[in-house]
């Protein structure tokens, strides 16, 4: 199965000290992704999730693996992915503006058979939101990348093409930030 | 004196007229022939059968105001469009329709014809040009290429049967084909083995020439806009228009008269200027069903077609009739 | 156009093509880098029509969203409603009573074909022959008239509900379909014959618009531009869901890379439309049309969930990230020729524009849904 193997290599991705997830006291009022199904109820108090990877139910979320990772982790983790034979399906971004972060999601799949969706999350400070850019693993992360640095004001490091896509080419506003006042 | 005069300027009257009501009215046999092809019904409001249409879209081209583009040459943009009508009627004056009915015969109208369907390119070359669009210059750089190339075969096929006719007037070379359907031109005989392949590859050049699908690159639509009349509105589309179908008749003349036995009945019977109507009407009605049948090339097929296949095989049919001529 | 042109030897010169150009069929806008009639460099300059569905889809609570997703792709519409709809099902917990999914899988097939056969037709018509529109058109307004007579509308359809459907079938649409399935196979022999066939077809397409199975991993490519890449992936199959497993259908795949390729795939992809419609009649059970218990405002558990579909175009995604409010969270559309069109910049490089925009053509592109 390609999930478990891709499972493994990510865990070794990250050093020992980032112990598997586990569920910690509740720090701050958020509503993250713990709250699978069977927990609708506490959802309420969900948990920060720290990094790692995290095996999901495919029939609830809609995709095998999730793992979270540091902005710097990203490029090791893409390329794992790349090896493997995967995709790229799509990039975006989430406004967390409680915890005063951007979430930025890598969707990965594969064409073949052994159906298994990896999503990659990473996460980087409201005020000054920098991601390095996989274009230069996924060429097809360039389009991604500039909707994404459209809407949320990511900035892509490296992107060799930051200019607005689906926005006016003048554009200094990013409409999906939970702040944006049209 | 005088009279030949007044008979040169009716019959020209008479062959503008003729040039003009063809175009109109065969826009509107090529719209609803589409119609029929495409199983809707094409034209069919203004008139009985929609026959109005064409003075309609007529009067609506010529009210339309006369654009010139900022940056277009104004002399070549307006020579352009006049340039592609005036050649279309100027060759109608050669083509014998029957025996009697020819506006001014010459012993030279094959090479008159061939010249000025020449300037037809010219005038897509200066239209693209003079109008300073990149698509236009593109189209106009196609169609000149596309027109120098499919000049060479029609022309070797033409001298293979100016050859075994031994004039250049056409219509000596319809007289020559009087008698039956055996005497036509497109019949192979013992001298022209060659000559139906001769006729298929004249069939394809005229296509060709007239900027007709499926090698109408010089106004690709879905390419290069509208190719060399990208830029032109109102009459200057127009004039443009009816110098495509003015070519078209005579090119489906020029088959008629050179392949088809111009005037004269399959069996012998009754030879007169009905049956070249027939012919050419025949003629044109092929040429808008494969338009609406077949896809268009592309540029390199196009000019490969012509210099790899057609040429060669015109060549070669030239020789061979020209050995064998000498034989029988 | 009102500077002169200077076109001088080893020089290139831009052209831009769109956003109003016959061949991008919308507003889409490339900006081509020409030497001559070869392109050297094509810059896609994107959104003429964004509208931004994914904060309307923040703004607005999940049922209030279900128009917005028919208004992404007006060809194949019933397949965008059909991913948001599985994905606040997923999300929510709702079940779908078994008539429902199939007369989904009825509607969504039927759907797809009916875009596929306006490609076609839009597609020859790129290629200058524009008789096969005309002919593809007459199929597919049968189906319109079909769908309309269900849905009540015939583009943008608003058709299924959570949990189910808006209306059910009746017999009438069940007659019409069963009678659509032998005219359409005949139509198709007719396609094949009028157009699949045509040597000048052939030679424009053939060996024309290389996209390697590589590149479109690169890129994300997926539906029937990947298929004729030769990669066997069609979320249908790979990822089943609704009731697609219950349907015994295969996915055409051709492995040349070119046009003539992606054409193929699409014309076999309506046969097996076809095989899917007619199968959901065979079997199409009674019952409901909504599940008896469905909460009254839909709120899913806070969690970030993601569906993807196969619609005519190709793997289409919607993620929806919730907080356990009426409102999602974040919602994101992954629309499939957005990645297919994002290879074209690469895919075109060294083309003549003609053959380029061919192969354009074979993409299948809805501007309204790369731009959203």
């Amino acid at each position: 199965m390609i999930k478990d193997s891709v499972k493994q290599s990510m865990e070794e991705l990250f050093p020992p000290p980032a112990e598997p997830v586990v569920e910690e006291a509740p720090a701050e009022e958020t509503e993250e992704e713990e709250a699978g199904a069977k927990k609708k109820k506490a959802a309420k108090k969900a948990e920060p999730r720290l990094n790692g990877v995290l095996e999901r139910d495919y029939k609830t979320f809609g995709y095998h693996l999730d793992i979270q990772l540091d902005p710097g982790e990203l490029l090791a983790a893409v390329l794992i992915l790349d090896k493997a034979d995967f995709f790229i399906e799509s990039i975006t971004g989430v406004d967390w503006i409680k915890e005063d972060q951007l979430e930025v999601i890598y969707d990965f799949s594969r064409y073949d058979f052994d159906a298994c969706r990896v999503v990659i999350r990473t996460r980087t400070p409201r005020s000054e939101p920098s991601v390095p850019t996989i274009t230069k693993i996924f060429a097809g992360a360039n389009w991604h990348e500039r909707e994404t640095h459209d809407f949320f004001g990511i900035k892509f490091e490296g992107h060799p093409h930051l200019i607005p896509l689906l926005l006016p080419e003048d554009a200094d506003f990013h409409p999906l930030l939970k702040d944006f006042k049209p | 004196m005088s009279l030949t005069v007044l008979n040169a300027i009716i019959a020209v009257v008479i062959a503008i007229g003729f040039a003009a009501l063809n175009a109109a009215y065969l826009v509107w046999a090529e719209r609803r022939g589409a119609g029929r092809i495409q199983r809707r019904p094409g034209p069919n409001v203004n008139g009985p059968l929609g026959l109005l249409q064409p003075p309609a879209d007529g009067i609506k081209l010529m009210t339309k105001q006369l654009v010139i583009p900022g940056g277009a040459d104004k002399a070549l943009f307006m020579v352009a469009p006049v340039l592609a009508m005036a050649p279309a009627i100027m060759s109608f004056v050669t083509i014998p329709f029957s025996d009697m009915i020819v506006a001014h015969s010459m012993n030279i109208g094959v090479l008159m014809i061939f010249a000025f369907a020449s300037l037809g390119g010219m005038a897509i070359l200066l239209a693209g040009w003079g109008s300073r669009n990149k698509y236009g210059v593109m189209a106009s750089v196609r169609a000149v290429s596309q027109n120098i190339s499919y000049e060479v075969p029609m022309l070797i096929t033409v001298i293979t049967i100016v050859m075994m006719t031994g004039s250049l007037d056409l219509k000596d070379i319809a007289t020559s084909q009087a008698g039956g359907i055996w005497n036509w031109n497109i019949v192979p005989s013992l001298s022209a083995p060659l000559m139906p392949v001769a006729f298929l590859i004249f069939f394809t050049c005229s296509l060709a020439e007239t900027n007709r699908a499926p090698f109408d690159l010089g106004e690709a639509e879905s390419e290069l806009v509208a190719g060399f009349h990208t830029e032109y509105g109102s009459m200057g589309f127009g004039l443009f228009f009816m110098g495509e179908y003015a070519n078209i008749v005579i090119g489906a003349s020029l088959i008629t008269i050179l392949f088809l036995g111009g005037w004269g009945c399959p069996l012998g019977l009754f030879p007169g200027v009905w049956w070249f109507l027939l012919k050419i009407y025949v003629l044109i009605f092929s040429f808008i069903w494969i338009r609406w049948t077949f896809p268009r090339t592309t540029i390199y097929g196009l000019l490969n077609l012509s210099w790899k296949i057609l040429i060669p095989i015109s060549l070669f049919n030239l020789l061979l009739t020209a050995g064998l001529l000498k034989v029988f | 156009m009102s500077a002169p042109i200077q076109i001088q030897p080893g020089e290139t010169f831009t052209l831009n093509v769109g956003p109003q150009h016959p061949a991008t069929h919308g507003v889409l806008r490339v900006k081509m880098e020409m030497d001559g009639e070869y392109i050297v460099k094509a810059e896609t300059v994107l959104g003429y029509i964004h509208r931004m569905h994914e904060l309307m889809g923040e703004n607005r609570t999940y049922p209030q969203v279900l128009p917005n997703l028919s208004r992404l792709d007006y060809l194949g519409a019933m397949g965008y409603t059909h991913g948001h709809v599985l994905a606040v099902e997923r999300a929510a917990g709702i079940e779908v009573p078994e008539r429902a999914e199939y007369v989904r899988a009825i509607m969504v097939e039927l759907n797809r074909i009916a875009s596929h056969l306006f490609w076609f037709g839009a597609f020859v018509m790129d290629l200058g022959g524009f008789t096969p529109l005309m002919y593809a058109i007459e199929d597919r307004e049968y189906i319109l008239d079909m769908l309309e007579a269900v849905t009540g509308s015939r583009l943008t359809y608003c058709y299924f509900r959570f949990g189910g459907l808006y209306n059910d079938i009746d017999d009438d649409f069940v007659n019409a379909a069963r009678a659509f399935i032998p005219r359409m196979r005949k139509s198709l022999k007719k396609y094949a014959a009028l157009v699949t066939g045509n040597i000048i077809f052939e030679k424009r397409l053939k060996d024309i618009g290389p996209i390697s199975a590589e590149m479109c991993r690169k890129y994300g490519a997926s539906g029937p531009v990947a298929r004729g890449s030769g990669i066997d992936f069609d979320v249908r199959k790979n990822e089943p869901y609704s009731v697609y497993p219950e349907f015994d259908f295969d996915i055409p795949v051709y492995h040349e890379c070119d046009s003539l390729a992606r054409y193929m795939v699409r014309m076999d992809e309506m046969e097996q439309s076809l095989r899917i419609v007619e199968q959901g009649l065979d079997k199409l059970p009674d019952g409901p049309i909504m599940p008896k218990k469905k909460p009254k405002l839909i709120k899913p558990a806070a969690g970030d969930y993601y569906q993807a579909v196969e619609t005519a175009r190709g793997s289409f995604g919607i993620r929806i990230v919730s907080d356990g409010t009426k409102n999602a969270y974040r919602f994101k559309l992954r629309s499939p020729t957005y990645s297919n069109m994002h290879m074209f910049d690469e895919a075109c490089r060294g083309m003549m524009i003609m053959d380029a925009l061919a192969m354009m053509g074979s993409l299948d592109l809805v501007i309204p849904e790369i731009d959203r």
